[in-house]
């Protein structure tokens, strides 16, 4: 069981996602937990690209020359910009709800004005 | 209570789900690298550049970085939006 | 709240350090680990170190939000304008029309480990150039505007 380890760590991360973001009331909690699975999800990506004895896929004073894929890497690449970019989104729209409401608590957040 | 206890064992069930999939993977031996062999054989003569990694960000699969630039560029126009004055100015009441 | 004089000497004496690691790090992206989106986030770290060093109020003088939006809009635009240059020489759109070409950035490359040189890449490096210049403005933005919502506590 231990040979597959980063993929049981994406099992358990994913899980603990999952269950912040359903159970929780604070929305910086809820954010957090979007956080723990686009975390999940990279180390899924990056791990799917691993070759047995490689290096880091640059020719610049290289060890050897059986190299990791270099795909999934910048797939990643692209998917940790965009979690930043969601979660800059979600932290303003807090702070502008705790400016109107008085609490970041969901439950109380419920009226609609316009 | 219910409703929690009821979404808890479902989260658990598709977790054993998840971790069946994750027993049959193989960690170290991919499953088809003839894309990234052409890549890596290739790369240095075709772009110019040590980084392979780079390349394929860059040159290979240009359209999704100019994509995530964009996104990038939109989201910081989402922020600007929503604090609409910096130090000081009156609020704006629409309607 | 201004920081004491410690720890305003000692983010003067870091920040330039901090800016010139970034900008290495996006100028060797064809060579070493790194590239555009690294780089670029290095450097807002260190504007962020000397926001919360000097506090908002101060740095809001030396920092105009214009400026920092329009170095994001010429990084945007740079890389697609990069990439377009490629119609002008009969080409596809995104094509490397600088590699093994003798001019700005055209050093062939032979197969194989080597010791890299700056001057290969064809146009990589413009472009590593402009998604810096975009990351950093960006980012710093961001900061900037999220420092501005904090409301003063009545105490």
């Amino acid at each position: 069981m231990l040979w597959n380890l980063p993929y049981i760590t994406v099992v358990a991360l994913t899980f603990v996602g999952i269950v912040t973001v359903l159970l929780k009331k604070n929305l910086i909690k809820i954010l957090l937990g979007i956080n723990i699975l686009e975390s999940a999800a990279n180390l899924f990506l990056v791990s799917l690209g691993y070759r047995e004895g490689g290096v880091a896929p640059i020719f610049t004073l290289a060890p050897s020359e059986l190299m990791v894929l270099p795909t999934p890497q910048a797939l990643t690449l692209t998917s940790i910009v965009i979690g930043v970019a969601t979660s800059a989104l979600v932290l303003s729209f807090a702070m502008v709800l705790k400016k109107k409401y008085g609490t970041v608590d969901i439950t109380e957040i419920r009226r609609l004005q316009g | 209570m219910k409703k929690e206890v009821v979404m808890i064992i479902s989260l658990v069930i598709i977790s054993a789900f998840f971790m069946v999939v994750a027993m049959s993977l193989t960690f170290g031996s991919p499953a088809m690298t003839d894309m990234d062999d052409y890549f890596l054989r290739y790369g240095q003569e075709q772009t110019g550049t040590n980084n392979q990694c780079t390349s394929v960000t860059f040159d290979f699969r240009g359209f999704d970085t100019l994509g995530e630039s964009t996104v990038l560029f939109c989201a910081v126009i989402g922020v600007a939006l929503m604090f609409r004055r910096m130090q000081g100015g009156e609020e704006h009441e629409d309607e | 709240m201004r920081m004491s004089r410690i720890v305003r000497v000692a983010a003067d004496l870091v920040y330039p350090a901090v800016l010139i690691f970034g900008l290495y790090i996006v100028a060797h992206g064809h060579l070493t680990p790194g590239g555009g989106f690294q780089g670029g986030a290095v450097i807002a770290t260190g504007a962020a170190l000397v926001i919360v060093a000097y506090s908002y109020a101060e740095v809001r003088k030396w920092l105009s939000g214009k400026v920092l939006m329009g170095q994001e809009v010429i990084g945007l635009m740079g890389f697609i304008g990069v990439a377009l240059l490629a119609l002008a020489f009969g080409q596809v759109f995104f094509f490397n029309y600088l590699n093994a070409s003798g001019s700005l950035f055209g050093t062939p490359v032979p197969y194989g480990i080597n010791a890299g040189e700056l001057n290969t890449g064809g146009f990589v490096p413009l472009m590593n150039f402009s998604v810096g210049c975009e990351v950093w403005g960006g980012l710093t933005l961001v900061i900037l505007y999220m420092m501005s919502g904090i409301q003063k506590e009545a105490t």
